[in-house]
């Protein structure tokens, strides 16, 4: 920038304003091209990653499919894994099937609810109406926060540890399974609860305290009451995480062929857990004199089914979720 | 008259229903200590006890390689660490441009579909995953790797020739990437969209490019949750098992050659590899090393929270 010079004859007049180079100020076709190219380059490759992120959601569900569908058929839902030999076809006319693994990841989930519910949802309704941000508030918010990033074996490793030193040695329960997934499944109650809990007006609370209600009351009659569709759509999308979970069940629910409707007592199977023994069976045993109704890669395409029976109850968790979800959003519009 | 100074019913209740909520908030600080006190007895063995038979149980896990419990936990726990830390950085470049696609680029009906379409991505159980990368992305990727090998074997983490089938710490590290990738992308998008309008517009309004304006406004704004969501990330990928058991082959040595077969472990894989035929102690010598993992995870989470604390406070 060039600065004006003071001179004898400098009276003030406009003749002797600065002179400014507009020309310097100018970007130059080159910069001007060069921005332009990075913009374009960026914006490219911003879009190539969502593509590149695309590719293996769509091949994970297109696969699943594909394979799955091959023996997903009433057969293969309503029979369990006792009598399979081999790649030989059972006396139904299936290859065995995953009834023992639904009735068993329904009934530890169902466990899990009823321990996880509860506790998250008091622990939500203690940080929001109660605690009135105290330091224990803020450590047991930051503890949730924590919590909900152990690893699920960890879980898995500690219901195991419970059990086996309460029950002894080798204890091997649906219920433990159900303990190890409640550990994992109240992080999500009480920050999906919490968030809900607090977007109910003041308003309500204030006039129900006003009319003499006590605070119990008001929490479970109004409160609670007014946030229930996003806390049923929080607890849903919660069970939905937990249905999926292999690893703690791996250690705690053990795995057998047989239909166990007791979750207190015996070993049971899940789904997850039913794809990672098929998984790890890699191939079934097929006698020469078998023929072709004996199936080798039968426990692959076994695990495909289960699977895909898998990733539509969670698909279907995660849609009736959102459902309830967007009801009430528009409930709080009006 | 007392009827009407009294509370006509519910007094004693509300006292009792504060009490529980009290519990039921103080519960969730006992079960934490709980989780650390229950690993650590039933880990104690392995740590405190007699060395001989630890030294014994080790040496029947590793094959009689290792035979004290931190030369064992040392490679796991190396191994863990890489494979996290790669599927990360694989994540974290993706999960960016995704975030700033839904935020900044992506009309608005295509921005809520792909918000589905993330969500979607983090549902997906853990177990197909691992069944999918086993059975499909292991014999498709092998290609990849032996060009990667091929042409960029002289850098020492590529050096071939690259293990067929790939049942290597690269593709399971990518795996891991497909699956922390919708908690990354999520949080970041988040804070982008929380960017003040004001100083996107006023960048704009001087004449920045799009891309300037993601640089200048969007990304400093956004810089302490983007790391906080990375850490998250990290902290998923680190305790993640059922992936890394099902498609990695599994080694106990300090190497970075990512392309090869049976070089490393990660300790959650281990645990869930070893568990069905680990005796007594040797459950112990496996709680160990979980318990080495929460502590792992637990300081990840801790920080990435501290971080996205300190960022809101502001």
């Amino acid at each position: 920038m060039s600065t004006p010079r003071k001179t004898a004859e400098d009276d003030g007049s406009i003749a002797y304003a600065p002179v400014i180079d507009w020309d310097k100020f100018k970007p130059s076709r080159s910069s001007l091209a060069a921005r332009k190219r990075k913009d374009g380059l960026m914006h490219a490759l911003i879009i190539l990653a969502f593509i590149v992120a695309l590719i293996p959601l769509i091949s994970v569900l297109w696969t699943t499919l594909v394979k799955g569908a091959q023996r997903f058929n009433w057969d293969f839902l309503s029979h369990n894994m006792t009598n399979v030999i081999g790649g030989q076809q059972t006396a139904s006319g299936g290859y065995g099937g995953i009834l023992h693994a639904i009735i068993g990841t329904l009934e530890i989930t169902l466990g899990a609810m009823v321990i996880s519910i509860p506790i998250g949802l008091l622990c939500a309704v203690y940080l929001v109406e109660y605690s009135g941000d105290g330091k224990l508030a803020k450590t047991i918010r930051l503890l949730v926060d924590v919590m909900s990033g152990i690893p699920s074996i960890v879980a898995g490793l500690f219901a195991f540890s419970v059990f086996t030193i309460i029950g002894g040695p080798g204890t091997a329960n649906g219920f433990e399974g159900s303990v190890a997934l409640s550990l994992l499944m109240i992080p999500t109650v009480v920050k999906t609860s919490e968030e809900m809990l607090k977007i109910v007006p003041n308003d309500l609370r204030e006039a129900s305290l006003a009319l003499g209600v006590t605070k119990q009351r008001t929490i479970t009659k109004v409160v609670l009451r007014t946030s229930l569709p996003g806390i049923v759509s929080g607890v849903i999308l919660a069970i939905a995480r937990v249905i999926g979970e292999t690893a703690p069940l791996l250690l705690t629910a053990g795995y057998i062929v047989s239909t166990n409707m007791n979750l207190f007592s015996g070993q049971m199977t899940t789904l997850p857990v039913y794809v990672y023994q098929e998984y790890s069976k890699f191939r079934a045993y097929c006698p020469e004199d078998a023929g072709a109704s004996c199936v080798a890669a039968i426990p692959m395409q076994r695990a495909w089914s289960a699977a895909l029976m898998l990733i539509v109850i969670v698909l279907i968790l995660n849609l009736i979720g959102r459902i309830v979800a967007k009801i009430f959003s528009v409930e709080t519009k009006r | 008259m007392s009827s009407l100074t009294k509370p006509v019913s519910g007094k004693r209740f509300d006292t009792v229903f504060r009490g529980i909520v009290y519990a039921c908030g103080i519960l969730i600080l006992v079960v934490l200590a709980a989780v650390t006190v229950f690993l650590f007895v039933r880990a104690w063995p392995a740590i405190g006890g007699n060395h001989e038979d630890v030294a014994d149980t080790i040496g029947k896990f590793t094959g009689g390689k290792i035979t004290s419990f931190w030369g064992y936990v040392g490679p796991l726990l190396f191994g863990t660490v890489l494979v996290a830390a790669i599927a990360l950085v694989v994540a974290f470049f993706v999960s960016m441009g995704i975030a700033l696609f839904i935020s900044h680029y992506a009309p608005k009906k295509l921005a809520t579909v792909l918000n589905y379409i993330v969500d979607l991505l983090a549902a997906i159980p853990s177990v197909i995953y691992g069944l999918w990368g086993g059975l499909v992305l292991v014999p498709a990727i092998y290609p990849f790797w032996n060009w990667v090998a091929q042409y960029l074997g002289w850098i020492p983490i590529f050096a071939g020739p690259a293990a067929n089938p790939a049942r290597t710490v690269a593709s399971v590290s990518v795996v891991l990437a497909i699956m922390i990738l919708p908690i990354i992308t999520s949080i970041s998008r988040d804070i982008f969209q929380q960017t003040p309008r004001l100083l996107q517009e006023a960048a704009l309004g001087l004449g920045a490019t799009k891309w300037e304006m993601i640089k200048l406004a969007v990304i400093p704004f956004g810089k302490s949750g983007v790391i906080s969501a990375s850490m998250l990330g990290l902290g998923r990928a680190l305790g993640e098992t059922m992936a890394v058991l099902m498609i990695l082959s599994p080694g106990l040595t300090y190497s970075v050659q990512l392309l090869k077969a049976s070089q490393n472990q990660t300790i959650a894989a281990n645990i869930a590899a070893q568990y069905p035929e680990a005796n007594g102690l040797g459950v112990s010598v496996l709680i160990a090393t979980g318990l080495v993992l929460f502590v792992l995870t637990f300081l990840v989470n801790l920080l990435a929270r501290k971080i996205t604390q300190k960022a809101s406070v502001k």
